[in-house]
């Protein structure tokens, strides 16, 4: 069984974040980490691919970097890495991501594709249903909770109330929530490993596809200073004052 | 002509030194960094308060991150640098002193003796599943009467046909209680040997060490052996010397070095923190001049501490270190985070007695490390016959 975890590298969120003058694309660092939620991915990927005999794959695109982000995940124990890096792909929107992502995919082969959610510098949270329909595949999302075997998968999809049980054949595309296991801690024979484990770095002109930013920042304002509160003084009736107040917010 | 730089210095690693280290070394060090913060941070408190630890999971947990005999090569090992087992001790240390003691007991004291002077049944037998965690060792060399005179030792060992029979008694093991087996090291009529004990072996007892003031999350027992009667195949082959144990020392050591900066390390980045928050005479106490002062000799002291450290542990990868640089190692990185730990204590006023913040545990618990593995004066003592030329121990 082929399973394939998209990571993404990013900076490091303990660090603040720079945009570059005039494009207004985020400036990635040499050294990028292994964004968090892309941990439950590769865990749940490797889970899948061990109770069914199959290999784990990382699909990544972006700047290569010092590839310690990539090298994070390889060490948790996922067989080898692909990284898609092509100048022209800086600032690349989402859409653009899932397309070099499918050609990517594609071109190894695959029986499931696992995403997170939403990445944590971007977060558009659309890549992995563009990715299946790239793909021509069914998207199960959102799984809070995956049953997979070598032909079907089955998650609980997260919903506002609840969840939905939701199943498919394979192959297929799965983005799961941060939660949905608990990653393993790359062990100190996985860190060492994973420096001899491919990793191989791809162009545009390898994958065959022209694709460049379709979108493009118009602007970047600051977000909006958040106002202080209004202090609501307990003289006895403060309840209902704050029962007004919530009247208005349609709250209740 | 070289320029210089003027991006801001990071208060926690204000030398830069994470450059110093590998991609991969990164990668490791940040591991033990997140284990320890997720696994022990939270509960240490507690379990030093206790006097308590549940020391078969950790073993466990340590075992499949591969923590047990990492720097060994083979047998289940990991088989990494010196500089990485450094490392690691650095970011447990920084959680407690008794969780790094327990890795480096594991590693350097009881495994480190059967996979340097042991046979390859020894090897074969034991490695594998003290590298896993699902047997636990300890190393009884000190006796109640025999500390830093280690040679002294009257535990001994005779031979009765093809048997060996042991008698006397160790104390302050480390492990004791817990271990299945324990590496003790008696007199015979051939030297100073070392045997591979099981602990259920009959004559042998472990009573805990209760009371302690210190490494409070650490099991220190005292071991027993009444007419301990062990197969001929129990004496490990490799060496028939003080030279067994201290080579096991010289190991355990070096990874103090590194340790001891890690305690150092979270003593000094909890005061930092605490400087800038708390507040007296409407001002944050950081802002005063001799808070100021207190921030500085600490923040130098665990970035030259950490960079003696990583000396060391790059001359143990090239085979250059030597036991008299080991020395200098543990005995000016162990007082220096002592005093930086009691530094630190004095910024968090009267909240630094407390067990909510880790500055007074690790206070403590580096009264130990300044006494185990080699007192500061003992040390002191190898570093000046090695000057001198001179032996003052005696
Ligand atoms: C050379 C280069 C330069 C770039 N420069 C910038 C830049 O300046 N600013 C910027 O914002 N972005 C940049 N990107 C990244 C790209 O714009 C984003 O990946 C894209 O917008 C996807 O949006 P998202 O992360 O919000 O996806 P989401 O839909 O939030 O992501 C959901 C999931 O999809 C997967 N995924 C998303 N993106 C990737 C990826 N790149 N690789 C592997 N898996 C992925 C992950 O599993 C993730 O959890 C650059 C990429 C390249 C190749
Ligand atoms: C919590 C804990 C865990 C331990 N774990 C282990 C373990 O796992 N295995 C093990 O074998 N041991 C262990 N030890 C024992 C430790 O190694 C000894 O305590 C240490 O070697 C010192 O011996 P001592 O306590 O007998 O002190 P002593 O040797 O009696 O020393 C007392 C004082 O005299 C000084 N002194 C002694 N000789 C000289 C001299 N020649 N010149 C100048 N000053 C001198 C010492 O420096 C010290 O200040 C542990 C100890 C503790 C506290």
């Amino acid at each position: 069984m082929r399973v394939v975890a998209c990571v993404k590298q990013i900076p490091d969120p303990s660090t603040p974040y720079k945009l570059e003058e005039g494009t207004g694309w985020l400036l990635r660092p040499n050294d990028q980490v292994l964004d968090d939620t892309d941990r439950y991915g590769v865990e749940m990927g490797l889970q899948i691919a061990q109770a069914n005999g199959g290999t784990l794959t990382l699909v990544s695109m972006g700047p290569t970097g010092s590839a310690q982000g990539i090298r994070q995940a390889l060490a948790m124990g996922a067989d080898k890495a692909v990284i898609v890096d092509d100048a022209t792909l800086r600032g690349a929107d989402a859409l653009t991501t899932a397309r070099v992502l499918a050609a990517a995919i594609g071109k190894e082969g695959f029986d499931l594709v696992i995403t997170g959610t939403e990445s944590t510098d971007g977060y558009a949270g659309v890549v992995p249903q563009m990715l299946a329909e790239l793909l021509g595949v069914p998207s199960l999302t959102y799984a809070t909770s995956v049953e997979a075997s070598s032909d079907q998968v089955k998650i609980h999809r997260q919903t506002v109330t609840g969840y939905d049980v939701v199943t498919s054949g394979l192959p297929a595309v799965l983005s799961v929530t941060a939660g949905v296991v608990e990653p393993r801690y790359p062990t100190f024979k996985g860190i060492m490993d994973a420096k001899k484990k491919p990793l191989e770095t791809l162009t545009l002109a390898d994958l065959g596809i022209e694709a460049g930013p379709a979108q493009e920042v118009t602007g970047v304002n600051p977000a909006p200073e958040r106002e202080a509160g209004r202090k609501i003084e307990d003289d006895g009736s403060a309840h209902l004052a704050i029962i007004e107040l919530l009247e208005q917010k349609k709250v209740i | 002509m070289s320029e210089i730089s003027f991006v801001r210095p990071d208060p926690n690693d204000f030398l830069d030194i994470d450059a110093l280290l590998s991609e991969e070394e990164v990668l490791l060090r940040d591991t033990v960094r997140n284990f320890v913060e997720k696994e022990i941070t939270p509960h240490v408190g507690e379990w030093w308060e206790e006097g308590h630890i549940p020391t078969a999971d950790l073993a466990k947990a340590f075992g499949e991150l591969g923590m047990l005999g990492m720097h060994l090569e083979g047998y289940g090992c990991a088989g990494t640098s010196a500089t990485a087992y450094g490392l690691a001790c650095m970011e447990l240390e920084a959680g407690d002193s008794g969780i790094r003691s327990f890795v480096s007991v594991q590693g350097s004291l009881a495994m480190f003796p059967i996979w340097k002077f042991g046979s390859e049944e020894q090897k074969q037998e034991w490695l594998p599943r003290m590298a896993t965690g699902e047997i636990i060792g300890c190393f009884g060399l000190t006796e109640a009467d025999s500390g830093s005179d280690p040679a002294s030792m009257r535990t001994n060992a005779r031979r009765d046909g093809s048997d060996w029979v042991l008698n006397g008694s160790k104390m302050w093991i480390t492990n004791g209680s817990v271990a299945d087996v324990a590496i003790v090291w008696a007199r015979t009529d051939e030297g100073i040997r070392g045997f591979i004990v099981p602990t259920d072996t009959p004559g042998f007892s472990a009573p805990e060490i209760k009371k302690k003031a210190s490494l409070r999350a650490s099991v220190t027992s005292e071991l027993i052996l009444d007419n301990v009667r062990l197969p001929a195949d129990a004496v490990l082959p490799g060496v028939a010397s003080m030279r067994g144990p201290l080579s096991c020392l010289n190991e355990a050591r070096f990874g103090i070095a590194f340790g001891a900066m890690g305690a150092a390390r979270s003593c000094y980045e909890t005061a930092l923190e605490y400087s800038k928050e708390r507040v007296q005479f409407n001002k944050p106490i950081g802002s005063f001049q001799l808070t100021q002062a207190k921030l500085v000799e600490m923040m130098v002291a665990v970035q030259k501490g950490t960079l003696l450290a990583l000396h060391l542990g790059r001359r143990k990868d090239a085979g250059t270190l030597t036991p008299e640089q080991i020395s200098f190692g543990k005995f000016d990185n162990v007082r220096h985070a002592l005093e930086v730990a009691r530094t630190a204590r004095s910024i968090l006023g009267a909240n630094g007695i407390t067990l909510e913040y880790p500055v007074f545990r690790h206070m403590a618990n580096l009264e130990t490390v300044y006494t185990y593995e080699g007192t500061n004066e003992i040390h002191t003592l190898v570093i000046g016959q090695s000057l001198t030329g001179l032996d003052a121990f005696a």
